[in-house]
């Protein structure tokens, strides 16, 4: 009678809590990147610590890349001088710690949380952690995977493990199917806004229903990725047919007979029928239509069509002051200057296939900048050989080569002062896309339809 | 990590909910190598006005607010990234302690492991905290107590571990690698290999 959590969890206990101290929790996955793990480097070197499981550590970089190509170093003045420093003292850091670094030109360069599930190394039951909080991501195979910080990237890179205390967990029961048109980042954004941006503080959340076994593993992804914007520590997804058959014949997948004992060993890992959780929630999935966000946190969402709620208190009245939203209209009154598909939480191949069928014989408005960024570069290479960036590009929006890019701004892709973004990304925070950009958070399905409408848009009207 | 007993300090007061760690620190300034000198950046969009000039408005600009340690914050503290770059800043600023009725999981870890206490009280004392910027409070970590101007004392949660560490100024890594041959044998004997 355990949960998937709790069956993950009790199998990488090298040591058990206890009221005075709390457990030593194996890690099976490390992935690593250029922002969160200099000071990490710098405390193994001042100790004299190596690296202590070099094969179960995954080293990229994503966040402060350019997605304008790269050929040499000196391309990378584009981001900057402290960017290119952080740039090169992560090969340095792999380098010296003897660490595979998928660097630039590498054609298995991405964002940690696209690659990791691509090249199986994201696995049903393995725990898995990041010093970036979307880590959550992984989850969707049935892996217990959270993000970290960096003196736990340093803990992690010398002991493989973590001191963690076991947190609770909350069941989100997604009943029915979801309606044509809406898809799982829609659904996502109804679960935050339901539960509140705090509403998963110390828990761990399990997506369940019929609602959840019905999509493919991109939009599982696309929901777990989000667990983190509803406060939890992390999301869960048990595997199913639909995982197994992702994580076949990927390269870092086992293969084999012990693909044949991995398998045995993922069918067990579901909930048991009289497992209790700590707390739970249910949401109607069918009853949903695309979703947007009208303030400065994810849980300020709203559907397409409805008005944006009034609120009294000063920091809801400070959120609609920033993004210049007027209460009882709908967010489909506002005018867009930027779009951009992309990111950990959209940045997939079915991500750029759904702007890309939206954007099919229709152009971008005038006066909007519509950015596309694969999440990987085997994304953009897959999205190449279907023609997906000739749609993108003839309909007059940008398409890049892999990175975080417009979601965090960190490389140069920012939002202007004062412009209005729709954007796949996970966070609306103040300035998260630039200073004074305001964020509204959409499917990939309702960016693109905004960018050909020039305005917020439901994707089902487009003509 | 330096260790922390006691602190006796006035109040700064940041009454919104949900500050997340772009507003603690925008990612722009992420992309430094080190943990030092973060304090310039901290709350920096809320700080400075977009021409660069200082932003009166904003609580921790006012006068009264100079000098102060504690910062007393609306609802869901640190919520957002998993950066530790959010504590650094705080730290670097002269924050040594944050209250508040709720703080994010990854930023609350992220607190302990460098000597800023995160303290989560209930909703009435909140209340009482917001409505009195610049109040004397005294945080006794090994007693998890508050004590407010009047005497009247508060106590908080804190994790046992936690708790030891800060108070003992105790390195979290030290302890981890304590536990090395408890690590080998695990991974020598689990029935499956990652």
């Amino acid at each position: 009678m355990s949960t998937l959590f709790e069956k993950v969890w009790s199998d990488h206990l090298v040591v058990d809590e206890t009221p005075d101290t709390p457990a030593v929790l194996y890690i099976d996955l490390h992935i690593i990147h250029e922002v969160t793990t200099p000071q990490a480097f710098t405390v193994l070197r001042e100790k004299g610590l190596a690296v202590r499981r070099p094969d179960l550590t995954l080293a990229t970089m994503d966040h402060s890349t350019p997605t304008t190509p790269v050929s040499s170093f000196k391309d990378l003045a584009v981001v900057g001088d402290s960017a290119a420093r952080q740039i090169q003292q992560m090969e340095q850091n792999c380098s010296d710690f003897g660490l595979d670094l998928i660097g630039f030109g590498h054609a298995n360069r991405g964002i940690v949380h696209v690659i990791g599930p691509e090249l199986g190394a994201t696995q049903p039951g393995k725990t898995i952690v990041c010093g970036d909080s979307h880590s959550s991501t992984h989850g969707a195979f049935g892996a217990l995977a959270f993000g970290i910080g960096t003196t736990e990237v340093g803990h992690v890179l010398a002991t493989q493990c973590l001191l963690q205390r076991k947190p609770k967990t909350l069941a989100v029961n997604l009943d029915g199917r979801l309606p044509d048109g809406v898809s799982a980042k829609d659904l996502i954004l109804a679960v935050i806004g339901e539960i509140g941006v705090d509403g998963g503080t110390g828990h761990v959340i399990e997506y369940r229903g019929d609602a959840i076994t019905a999509l493919d593993m991109e939009s599982r992804m696309t929901v777990c990725n989000m667990s983190i914007e509803g406060g939890a520590r992390a999301g869960m997804i048990a595997p199913d047919d639909t995982t197994f058959e992702y994580l076949h014949g990927r390269s870092r997948a086992p293969q084999g007979s012990e693909w044949d004992a991995a398998l045995a060993r993922w069918r067990k890992l579901h909930s048991d029928a009289d497992a209790g959780f700590d707390a739970s929630v249910t949401l109607d999935a069918s009853a949903l239509q695309p979703m947007v966000t009208f303030g400065t946190n994810p849980g300020m969402v709203v559907g397409i069509n409805d008005p944006v709620p009034s609120g009294n208190d000063a920091s809801f009245r400070k959120a609609l002051d920033y993004m210049r939203v007027e209460p009882g209209k709908p967010m489909t009154e506002n005018s867009v200057d930027v779009v951009f598909v992309g990111s950990c939480t959209n940045g997939r191949l079915s991500d750029i296939e759904e702007a890309a069928r939206i954007l099919e014989g229709r152009k971008v408005a005038d006066g909007v900048r519509m950015l596309v960024v694969p999440g990987s570069q085997q994304v953009k290479q897959e999205a190449e050989a279907r023609g997906l960036d000739r749609i993108i590009k003839s309909a007059g929006a940008e398409w890049r080569e892999a990175g975080c890019s417009m979601c965090i701004g960190m490389n140069g892709d920012t939002v202007p002062a004062g412009k209005l973004s729709v954007s796949t990304s996970n966070r609306n925070f103040e300035g998260r896309q630039g200073i004074g950009a305001r964020t509204v958070l959409a499917s990939p399905a309702t960016a693109a339809a905004s960018a050909v409408r020039g305005r917020v848009a439901d994707p089902r009207t487009l003509p | 990590m330096k260790a922390v007993k006691r602190i006796v300090s006035r109040t700064a007061v940041l009454p919104t909910r949900d500050i997340d760690t772009d507003q603690i620190i925008p990612a722009r300034f992420l992309t430094t190598t080190t943990r030092q000198g973060l304090g310039k950046h901290a709350f920096h969009d809320l700080r400075y006005r977009g021409d660069g000039s200082l932003n009166q408005d904003f609580p921790l600009n006012r006068a009264d607010a100079e000098g102060c340690h504690i910062l007393v914050a609306g609802n869901n503290f640190g919520c957002g990234s998993s950066r530790e770059h959010a504590p650094w800043a705080l730290l670097d600023y002269g924050l040594v302690a944050v209250i508040s009725t709720e703080i994010a999981d990854i930023f609350r870890n992220n607190s302990l492991k460098n000597g800023l206490v995160p303290v989560v009280v209930d909703t009435g004392t909140h209340d009482w905290l917001l409505e009195n910027p610049g109040i004397e409070l005294t945080i006794d970590i090994n007693d998890a107590t508050l004590t407010l101007p009047d005497d009247s004392v508060v106590r908080f949660h804190i994790d046992a571990f936690a708790k030891h560490c800060l108070v003992e100024g105790i390195d979290q890594l030290g302890f981890l690698q304590q536990q090395q041959q408890k690590i080998d044998t695990f991974e020598e004997t689990r029935n499956w290999k990652p």
